[in-house]
C-alpha cells in the first residue's frame, strides 16, 4: 500500500528520551500508526508487523491501529514516532536548508513476518 | 525546593517543586517528571570502553580535535549557555564546525525568519492577550504539556481571563490530542501548509475569486471562516511546529506564514511562536550568534567564521563526508539524524559529553559524563520565546558539569597549539 510518512513526538517517546538503551524506550519507537480502516484492509493484528519502504531505506515495525480512539490518521498515512527507526525510512536530503525531510515521505508498506530489530542492530 | 526550572523542554517552566533528597515532584508535567527522575547514568569516562580518568578523557579528547582536519561540534540544546559559549571557542580553536540541535528541528523557521523578520512576543503577552491560538503542525499537549494550561489555552491572563475567553485552532495533517482542546480542527493534506497560507493571504486581501474551492484538502468556506474568525480577534498567535518546517518547502513554508502574520497585522494585532523543543535550543543559537555572527552551520576551517546551512549544518557534513572526528554535546544524533548520516558517524572518532547512554554512546571513542544541566549544574538557558531564565543546580552531584569540562578541553586544545 502507498503512504505518506510522517514523523513526530509522543509522550511516551519524550519520557523515554533519555533512558534510551532501554527496552520501553524501543517499545515507544519501534512501531506505526495507521489508519483503522487501512490496518483492517491489509489483515492486520495487533503484534503483526509491516515492512516500510521509501526510495532512502526500510524497516520492520510493529504495526498499531490509532492509539487513542477520539484521534485520527487520515488513510494512505502512517505516524512513526522520531527517533532511530523513522530515519531508517526518512528522507536525508534538505534541499539547501541543512535540515533532512523527516515529514511528509512517500513510501510503501507490507505485512511481514520478519522481526523488529533492536537498536544495537540499527547501529550495526 | 520551590520555584524549580525545568529543563527539558522549551516551555522551561520556572514554577515548580522538586525534593532533590527524595527525587520528589509536584507539579511538573509528565515530561518533566521523567526529566526529574532517577535514571542509568553514564558511570565513569571511557576511551575504547576501558575506563579513565576525567583528566585523561578530556586529554584524549583534545588530541582527537586538535589532529583532525575539520571535526563537527554538535548538540548544545541541552545544555546551559556558558557551556555553549566554550563549545563556540572551542569550534573555533580547532577549526571546526559548530551546529546545533536546531539543525534537525527548527532551523527552516530561523532562516524564514532571517529572510523576512518575525512579528514576535513573549509567553507572557500570550497569555495575557491571546484570544485566538491558533497551533499549527505542532502537538503541544504530546511536546510542550504545560504550554496549554500556562500559557495558550486555558492560563488565565490579564485581558484574556482563560479558556472561556480564548478561541483555539488546532490546523494539523492528523487529529492530535492536541485537537482534543480546540474549538476548531482543520486538517490539511501533508505538504500543502503552503498553498494553504497563500490561500488565506489571497482571503485576506479579500481576492475570493482566486481561490479554487479547495485548498490542501480544506474547503474555500471553511477557510473563508477561518479569515473572518482572523480579522475579528483581537491578539492572535499562531504557534507552530515541525509540521510546517519539517515537510517539503522547510523554511519557504515559514516565509509564507510570516507573510500571512505581516498581513494579518495591516488588520489586528498577531504574532508568531515556533515551538521550540529541547530546554536550550534558542541558546544553542543565541550563544552562538553572538559570539561569531551566526546561529549554526557555522564552519570555522578557514579561520573565521561562514555560515551555510546547505553545507555545514551537522547532516549535511557528514552525508559528504565533510568532518573526520565529532564532538557530541547533549545530544543524541546516532537517533536522530537520518541512516546515512549515521553511517558516516560511525565512521569517524567520536567524542561524547551527556550524562545518560544513548545510541552515540554507542559508537563513541571518547566517553565523558557530565552533571544534568538544571538538576546537578547550573546556568543560563533562553526560553522558547527568547527570555533567559536561571536554572538551577537542585541536587549535589561527583560529576563535572559541562562547562568545567569543555573549559579543561579547551586548555589543553590551546596547549596543544602552542606545542
Ligand atoms: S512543559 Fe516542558 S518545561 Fe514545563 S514541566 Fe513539562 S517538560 Fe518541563
Amino acid at each position: 500500500m502507498n503512504v505518506i510518512i510522517i514523523t513526530g513526538r509522543t509522550t511516551e517517546q519524550g519520557t523515554l528520551v533519555e533512558d534510551k538503551l532501554t527496552h520501553d524506550y524501543f517499545k515507544s519507537v519501534n512501531y506505526c500508526e495507521l489508519n483503522k480502516e487501512d490496518f483492517a484492509r491489509m489483515g492486520l493484528k495487533e503484534g503483526d508487523r509491516v515492512r516500510v519502504k521509501t526510495d532512502y531505506g526500510e524497516v520492520v515495525l510493529f504495526a498499531r491501529k490509532n492509539v487513542i480512539d477520539e484521534t485520527h490518521i487520515p488513510e494512505g498515512m502512517i505516524f512513526i514516532p522520531m527517533g532511530p527507526y523513522a530515519n531508517q525510512v526518512i528522507n536525508p536530503g534538505t534541499d539547501g536548508t541543512g535540515t533532512p525531510q523527516y515529514k511528509g515521505v512517500k513510501g510503501i508498506i507490507e505485512k511481514t513476518d520478519e522481526n523488529v530489530i533492536g537498536i544495537p542492530e540499527i547501529l550495526r | 525546593m520551590e520555584n524549580v526550572t525545568c529543563t527539558f523542554c522549551g516551555a522551561v517552566c520556572d514554577d515548580l517543586y522538586f525534593d532533590g533528597d527524595e527525587f520528589r515532584t509536584k507539579d511538573f508535567c509528565p515530561l518533566g517528571e521523567a526529566k526529574f527522575s532517577r535514571k542509568k547514568r553514564i558511570e565513569y569516562p571511557t576511551i575504547d570502553g576501558k575506563k579513565v580518568s576525567y583528566e585523561e578523557a578530556v586529554e584524549r579528547a583534545a588530541e582527537i580535535l586538535h589532529n583532525s582536519k575539520r571535526p563537527l561540534l554538535f548538540g548544545w540544546s541541552s545544555t546551559v549557555n556558558e557551556a555553549i559559549r566554550l563549545g563556540v571557542i572551542l569550534a573555533e580553536k580547532v577549526r571546526g564546525i559548530y551546529d546545533q540541535c536546531a539543525s534537525v528541528c527548527h532551523a527552516p523557521s530561523v532562516l524564514a525568519m532571517i529572510e523576512e523578520g518575525i512579528a514576535s512576543g513573549s509567553l507572557g503577552q500570550i497569555k495575557n492577550r491571546t484570544d485566538l491560538a491558533i497551533f499549527w503542525g505542532c502537538n503541544p499537549v504530546e511536546a510542550h504539556p504545560r504550554h496549554p494550561t500556562r500559557y495558550s489555552v486555558m492560563a488565565r491572563g490579564l485581558l484574556t481571563k482563560g479558556r472561556a475567553d480564548r478561541k483555539v485552532v488546532v490546523v494539523d495533517v492528523r487529529k492530535t490530542v492536541s485537537a482534543l482542546m480546540a474549538s476548531h480542527f482543520i486538517q490539511v493534506k501533508p505538504g500543502t501548509d503552503y498553498l494553504v497560507f497563500s490561500a488565506m493571504r489571497a482571503l485576506m486581501e479579500g481576492y475570493e475569486d482566486a481561490v479554487p474551492e479547495e485548498v490542501g484538502g480544506v474547503r474555500k468556506e471553511k477557510l473563508i471562516e477561518f479569515v473572518e474568525m482572523i480579522k475579528s480577534a483581537k491578539y492572535i498567535t499562531i504557534l507552530f511546529g515541525l509540521g510546517i518546517a519539517h515537510t517539503r518547502g522547510h523554511d519557504r513554508n515559514v516565509e509564507n506564514v510570516i507573510k500571512l502574520v505581516q498581513l494579518i497585522n495591516r488588520y489586528t494585532r498577531c504574532i508568531l511562536q515556533p515551538m521550540r523543543g529541547h530546554f536550550n535550543v534558542v541558546g544553542a543559537g543565541e550563544v552562538a550568534a553572538w559570539e561569531c555572527g551566526f546561529e549554526w552551520a557555522v564552519d570555522f576551517s578557514r579561520g573565521y567564521p561562514r555560515f551555510a546551512p546547505s553545507e555545514f549544518t551537522g547532516v549535511e557534513a557528514l552525508l559528504r563526508k565533510d568532518c573526520d572526528a565529532a564532538l557530541i554535546v547533549a545530544s543524541d544524533p546516532a537517533a536522530h539524524f537520518p541512516r546515512a548520516a549515521v553511517e558516516q558517524l560511525k565512521r569517524i572518532p567520536v567524542i561524547q559529553i551527556d550524562p545518560f547512554p544513548n545510541m552515540t554512546t554507542l559508537l563513541s571513542k571518547v566517553v565523558i559524563p557530565c552533571a544534568i544541566s538544571g538538576i546537578e549544574a547550573e546556568g543560563t538557558a533562553y526560553r522558547m520565546d527568547g527570555v533567559p531564565i536561571r536554572v538551577k543546580k537542585v541536587v549535589e552531584s561527583e560529576y563535572w558539569s559541562d562547562e568545567e569540562i569543555l573549559e579543561k578541553m579547551l586548555e589543553k586544545v590551546l596547549k596543544l597549539r602552542e606545542d
